[in-house]
């Protein structure tokens, strides 16, 4: 991957960092650090792989995005609005009771949401619908969802993997944001779900292991993705919650806590620094 | 004596009539196809056929998945482990984003028989009920059920519908029969009581009718095969001109039917409802016709019912 491509994806993960943060902190409320997370795996899907068309959300051979860990739609909206799928403004609106913008996803009301999501275990599933239906009616799309570790713990996504792999949907990815995190408390010690690339290899998966916050091993993760024929693909990634902002990092109390206003302006100092030091 | 037909063989010869139109109906079985008749679905167009092995959740929020690709998914089995066991998929991946997901399910109520309480639901209309924008249907013999498989297939969003195991009298095939989602039936005209039925009961109201006659009240029988959304027109003209209501339904009390018409009624026109149905209590493993008996499923218990309504009456 080429310098410049790493750098521009770089400024659009730290954008798409800042816009998550305006969201929970004008909101008071939602989900920063599996926000911050995932802000590398969106800006390289928004950016360098999700072949979709911001005039026409429901374009029906487009690629799918199902955030199956529907409570970190800061972070998507954010994607969403870097994209131009809704204005950038729109996400001072987050959570508030005349908005579009829900606190879980949803795909009724805001432009570019493929699935409806936040009941945990509930998008992977739907995405296996959305890879069946592609292969029934002879579409070359991908579908994409993105997992939380802890969301591991649901049964329903193994069921979903054996079913995934059962009916050869090669056409899907699934991302697993192993963060190590969960509201409460480190997820090897809450009901330990690892090891989570084992268990999809089990399952029958294409199993890849990375780091999530480097767009190389990403590129070439979606790259080995779409080369395995037969089945489906599980990137394992290995996160930082809270990724970006010094104080969220590995802290379990910024999954589902909004900054007041001193921490906010000193994450988005933080996120600046970082892009002017690119 | 009348051809007696169970609805969810109803089910499966619809789908395979429905299938050879359309391309784009799509049947998921959990690993009950045999039972719930998909399994007619699965020999006539094994490549829209999906067994998602016992996996209900999942299978309901895979038909979700596929609904918003196009497809007109109709997934099925039992209704204890789909309006009872996969509830929340329902809600939160159907009837949330009202996608276009149609739910079949079978071995609806007590007529499961010999397996027992486990698979007996009798909770499923008031679960879906509780969902906005949930349309259900529980039809009342196979023509009624062949005709709402078609209706829910032409009707945009999410369609639960109800059927037995057990094969029922035909009672709906005669010309005038028409089938419009929302929209009761009177069966048989009276102006003393009504009864108003579902499902299986409505044979056994028609039945409760003539005890009826017997004693000198000429009751009135309405077919509601939609729970929701529910005919309040029909209900509540019937309570206005018979002034006592008695409502029929292979469900617990609580939820079903029963509550509906309450509802409706009490909001609108305060008259007596009285309603059979099985009084928040679990089933059990029996023959049929003992289980009928003993949970108060009959003709005679309708009618009994339906005098005590008229005594009520002010």
């Amino acid at each position: 991957m080429e310098q410049a491509k790493i750098k521009e994806l770089s400024l659009r993960s730290a954008e798409i960092k800042l816009g998550a943060l305006e969201a929970v902190y004008s909101a008071s409320s939602g989900h920063p650090g599996g926000s911050l997370s995932i802000s590398d795996i969106l800006a390289y899907l928004y950016f360098e792989e999700l072949n979709v068309d911001v005039k026409n959300p429901k374009w029906e051979d487009r690629d799918r995005l199902v955030l199956s860990k529907g409570h970190t739609s800061p972070g998507l909206y954010a994607a969403l609005a870097a994209k131009g799928f809704i204005p950038k403004e729109d996400l001072k609106t987050f959570r508030q009771a005349d908005s579009y913008l829900q606190g879980h996803p949803d795909m009724k009301h805001t432009p570019g949401v493929d699935m409806t999501s936040g009941s945990l275990g509930l998008g992977i599933s739907a995405a296996c619908g959305m890879a069946l239906a592609g292969k029934l009616n002879k579409k070359d799309y991908r579908v994409y969802a993105i997992l939380g570790d802890g969301e591991c713990e649901e049964g329903q996504v193994w069921e979903a993997a054996m079913f995934a792999a059962h009916k050869n949907l090669d056409n899907l990815c699934a991302f697993v944001d192993f963060n190590g995190l969960q509201i409460d408390g480190p997820v090897v010690d809450v009901v330990n779900p690892t090891p989570i690339d084992k268990k999809f290899e089990a399952f029958n998966w294409n199993v890849i292991v990375i780091d999530g916050h480097s767009f190389e091993e990403i590129d070439a993760a979606v790259k080995a993705a779409k080369a395995c024929k037969g089945k489906p693909t599980a990137i394992v990634c290995k996160c930082v919650k809270g990724k970006g902002v010094s104080f969220m990092e590995n802290n379990v109390k910024w999954h589902g806590s909004a900054p007041n206003q001193e921490q906010y302006e000193q994450a988005v100092s933080e996120i600046n620094a970082y892009i002017e030091s690119l | 004596m009348a051809v007696k037909i169970a609805t969810r063989e109803s089910y499966g010869d619809a789908l395979v009539e429905l299938g050879a139109k359309y391309d784009n109906l799509v049947v998921l079985d959990a690993d009950l196809a045999e039972a719930t008749k998909t399994v007619k679905f699965k020999k006539a167009y094994p490549d829209r056929f999906f067994d998602c092995g016992i996996a209900e959740g999942n299978m309901v929020t895979v038909a979700a998945g596929l609904s918003t690709a196009g497809m007109v998914p109709f997934c099925s089995s039992f209704a204890m482990f789909t309006a009872g066991r996969a509830f929340e998929q329902i809600r939160n991946a159907i009837g949330y984003p009202h996608l276009n997901v149609k739910i079949g399910a079978t071995h609806a109520g007590i007529t499961v028989g010999e397996d027992g309480a486990t698979h007996q639901c009798l909770e499923d209309i008031g679960t879906m009920r509780t969902i906005p924008g949930m349309t259900i249907i529980n039809p009342s013999d196979d023509v009624e059920a062949k005709a709402a498989v078609k209706a829910a297939f032409e009707m945009e969003g999410p369609c639960y519908l109800r059927f037995g195991r057990l094969a029922v009298p035909v009672i709906n095939d005669n010309e005038d029969y028409k089938f419009e989602i929302g929209k009761g039936i009177t069966m048989a005209d009276g102006k003393d009581v009504t009864i108003v039925a579902t499902g299986i009961m409505v044979a056994m109201a028609l039945e409760a009718k003539e005890l009826l006659k017997n004693e000198g009240i000429d009751a009135r029988v309405i077919n509601i095969h939609t729970i929701k959304p529910l005919d309040k027109e029909l209900i509540l003209k019937a309570a206005a001109e018979t002034g006592a209501i008695v409502t029929a339904e292979e469900h617990n009390v609580i939820g079903g039917l029963g509550s509906a018409v309450a509802e409706a009624v009490a909001e609108a026109n305060p008259v007596p409802v009285l309603r059979v149905g099985v009084e928040d209590t679990f089933g059990c493993s029996g023959k049929v016709p003992a289980l009928l008996e003993k949970f108060g499923l009959t003709p005679a218990n309708i009618a009994a019912k339906a005098k005590a309504a008229v005594v009520l009456k002010k």
